[in-house]
């Protein structure tokens, strides 16, 4: 009979040797660059167009997402439902998507395919027409799924949080409005398409397995012509504007049942010497199912289906977010928890064995996370947009393996002192 | 393709082993035969909050989460109408960790009064959070209740009420617990950087001496076919009027399934889908518009539901769906579009492939629904539907009698 109480050996986190899979760098003609992981497992690739057209660019608001989203609404030689029809036949997927910094197209397709999408790809990048019709659907669309989500209290709270965090004119804090959606014109997102999704701004990520031809390919539709021309992005200066009040109640639907809770603080950027290290601390606060967040709030008390805490990664400012949606009689009582989890962090040394959990956890996770091309390109492509290479990425988990609970806490003792948050509730 | 090897224990747990070395990790998945469809309709949501309980501690092991954590491993579990999924994935030097805690909790639970005591509340929350505090929230509780009259598809996963949930006792967890999550009922996925040599052995040595316990034998109520349209109109409190149309449609396992499939994607599936084309795009009556279903084993639902662009009427909003419908039902379907959607099935199956948490899952369901070798075969049923296919499955599909309608008032 086996003994069932005994748990079996386990290799230890601090044995596994975590490699990022190096990348290849190829330039393309005219000098743009594109990286490349290959895995010839599947049938399926990943190429990812990538563009310094964020929301940290643009001078009103909305524009940045608007004109990303609208490039593939219509070419000057095809529209909207041609190039819709084009990738949708091959059972294709072109996502875009605008983030802060950057703006990307992202082509996901069999690899059988790959060649006959290339002249798509390359008309909605080089040659969007920005019809008036698309732009009057887009704003009308946007403003009523707007005013389905300033329905919902998480939705509401998320804007409010990073307005306190961010201030309202930054554009971490900015948020959509349906005056913004109303003020759109087409002349303004040309312009901004004009200045932003130029060859010389370009960067390409490619993985999985790729087509013998797939450099030629890229020059032919992308290496060739200095496409939109050269132009220079100054990154403009923005300074952070964070609410003096820290403490908010809002009332956005009288007959709510929850209330979202928002615990958040700012914290330094991804440079600083301290975020790698409050990676761990976020962790053990409430970065995984056993946090010290969740281990209280849901499993203990039940107050909620769910409560977690973030760092964010933007690249000028970063935040500690802690985050909830709990029942409308308890929400006070869950930012009491919270802050006597702050607290206990300042006061207590994490355990050894809790440490210990929290390292092995932090370690598999990353081992899981870098399982496949496109996982790994993802990583890379993160390092390289922020200026980083593969020495960072073997510091994080360097810092996983070696910090100490001495350090944790002094790191909660900075970091996590409960006056120091911005508190919201929305209900 | 995907390669596995298949074995069955004495006590009829059946195991397959996806091997993958290209990986460093592993995933264990155990798939439990019951879902929502197998509750008593006066204690709903019992097999989604059973699933919450799984997590609170087995007979020999008070905690499930933390071995697995310190070994490295993240876990999760769903729970839909038809079956109960719970996996792991962790580093593959670690696997014994996950055949140990998974092995000690289908042999018992610890059955906590604590433990039902918070994830009871848990559960209200999650209900709460998804169901009640959302706009839209409640359309399916009503869909279901209006499309179905003796199915247990009427009532949702998790729960047809509250109350159901709040009066959950431990003694109906001990019960649920010894009728369905036995050897017997249950398929075991191990995937990953391991061997089947290495599996068998873990398999025989951690569920070996697990009481096989009976094969559930179901004889749910038969939906009868539906002769009267149903409609249903609400008013709530939100900010735009949308409508919701379901139609009976046949279950997973039936050879009409994969038309009914292609069907939705014509209609729904991606931007030059029809639906989106005709109605969103030309004539500005929806927001949004989505044609889906879930799946289901038994008949299931082919819903339409779109948001109406402000000052549309609902008669014009579902006059352009029925247009839609019109012309599946009395026009072929175009060769190119036919084949629009079968290259698009098979590049939804192969990125699905792609993760190996993925295909685990895959495997334990076609092997739950007959056979793990269907996975294989499953794009074959796809590209041999025709075009007369189609236009003979959307004439019961759309007939009128076979919907049902919300139409959902702003207010």
């Amino acid at each position: 009979m086996i003994n069932r109480k005994i748990a079996p050996e386990i290799k230890d986190a601090t044995e596994f040797d975590i490699t990022l899979k190096p990348y290849e760098k190829v330039t393309l003609d005219n000098g743009i660059p594109v990286y490349i992981i290959k895995s010839d497992e599947q049938d399926t690739l990943q190429l990812e167009l990538v563009f310094p057209g964020g929301s940290w660019y643009e001078t009103e608001n909305l524009v940045a997402s608007a004109t990303n989203f609208l490039m593939k609404n219509g070419s000057s030689k095809h529209s909207a439902l041609e190039i819709n029809e084009s990738i949708d036949y091959y059972g294709a997927y072109l996502n875009r998507n605008s983030h802060h910094e950057y703006a990307t197209y992202t082509l996901h397709c069999l690899t059988k395919h790959f060649e006959a999408l290339v002249p798509v790809l390359q008309e909605v990048i080089q040659e969007p027409a920005f019809p008036e019709e698309e732009l009057a659907i887009f704003r009308q669309n946007m403003k009523q799924r707007l005013a389905v989500n300033l329905q919902k209290c998480d939705f509401v709270a998320n804007r409010h949080i990073d307005k306190y965090l961010f201030g309202e004119f930054h554009p971490y804090g900015r948020v959509s409005s349906m005056d913004a959606y109303d003020a759109l014109q087409t002349p303004i997102l040309q312009a901004f398409y004009k200045q932003h999704y130029t060859y010389n701004n370009c960067k390409i990520f490619v993985a999985g397995h790729l087509p013998a031809n797939l450099i030629d390919l890229l020059n032919q539709a992308f290496g060739k012509e200095k496409w939109n021309g050269e132009s220079s992005i100054i990154r403009p200066e923005m300074p952070v504007l964070a609410a003096e009040e820290k403490k908010f109640r809002i009332f956005n639907d009288e007959n709510g049942v929850q209330g979202a809770v928002r615990v958040a603080r700012p914290f330094p950027n991804r440079y600083h010497p301290d975020f790698p290290k409050m990676l761990v601390l976020n962790t053990i606060l409430g970065g995984y199912f056993g946090s010290r967040l969740m281990s209280n709030i849901r499993e203990e008390k039940g107050y909620t289906y769910g409560i977690h805490s973030q760092l964010y990664n933007f690249r000028q400012a970063s935040a500690l977010n802690i985050q909830t949606e709990a029942g409308r009689d308890v929400c006070e009582a869950t930012i009491e928890e919270i802050y006597k989890e702050l607290r206990t962090l300042q006061k207590e040394a994490v355990p050894e064995d809790e440490l210990h959990l929290v390292r092995n956890f932090m370690i598999g996770s990353i081992l899981g996370d870098l399982d496949g091309a496109f996982e790994v390109i993802q990583r890379w492509k993160n390092l390289i947009l922020n200026g980083l290479d593969e020495n960072y990425f073997y510091n994080n988990i360097n810092v996983i393996k070696t910090i100490t609970a001495e350090e944790l806490q002094e790191l909660a003792q900075e970091y996590l002192t409960p006056e120091d948050f911005y508190e919201l509730v929305v209900i | 393709m995907i390669h596995y090897n298949k074995f069955t224990l004495a006590n009829g747990l059946r195991v397959i082993v996806h091997e993958d070395h290209t990986t460093p990790m592993a995933v264990v998945n155990v798939m439990y035969d019951v879902g929502a469809r197998d509750e008593d309709p006066s204690k709903t949501g019992f097999a989604h909050l059973f699933e919450h309980l799984m997590f609170g501690g087995s007979v020999n092991i008070p905690e499930y989460d933390e071995p697995l954590q310190m070994a490295g491993g993240e876990n999760n579990a769903f729970t839909t109408s038809d079956l109960t999924n719970y996996y792991i994935q962790l580093p593959a030097e670690n696997i014994e960790t996950a055949f140990w805690l998974e092995s000690d909790r289908m042999l018992s639970l610890a059955f906590s009064e604590k433990s039902l005591d918070v994830q009871r509340k848990v559960v209200c929350e999650e209900f709460k959070e998804h169901y009640i505090n959302k706009p839209y929230g409640d359309v399916w509780h009503k869909m279901r209740d209006l499309a179905y009259a003796v199915h247990p598809y009427k009532w949702m996963t998790i729960g047809k009420e509250l109350s159901h949930i709040e009066n959950a006792r431990l003694e109906d967890v001990k019960d649920f617990f010894f009728k369905y999550y036995r050897p017997a009922n249950a398929i075991l996925v191990v995937g990953g950087h391991v061997t089947t040599a290495q599996v068998k052995m873990l398999a025989e040595k951690w569920f070996g001496d697990i009481p096989a316990g009976q094969r559930i034998q179901r004889n749910l109520p038969v939906e009868p076919p539906q002769t009267a349209a149903h409609k249903l109109e609400v008013k709530s409190n939100v900010p735009l009027d949308a409508l919701y149309k379901c139609y009976h449609m046949p279950g997973r396992t039936t050879k009409e399934y994969y038309a009914t499939d292609l069907i939705s994607d014509i209609l729904g599936g991606g931007a030059s889908s029809r639906l989106n084309q005709v109605l969103v795009k030309e004539k500005k009556l929806f927001s949004n518009i989505d044609c889906y279903h879930f799946g289901t084993l038994d008949a299931g639902l082919l819903t339409i539901e779109g948001k109406l662009v402000k000052g549309v009427k609902m008669k014009d909003a579902e006059k352009a769906i029925q247009e839609e419908i019109d012309k599946i039902q009395q026009t072929a379907i175009p060769e190119r579009e036919l084949q629009k959607v079968k290259n698009r099935v098979e590049s939804m199956l192969a990125f699905e492939d792609m993760g190996l948490l993925n295909r685990a899952n895959n495997l334990a369901f076609y092997e739950l629904i007959g056979d793990a070798a269907l996975m294989n075969e499953e794009f074959s049923h796809y590209e041999a539907v025709t075009s007369a296919d189609m236009h003979r499955e959307a004439q019961h599909l759309f007939d009128e009698k076979n919907s049902n309608t919300i139409y959902y008032y702003a207010g």
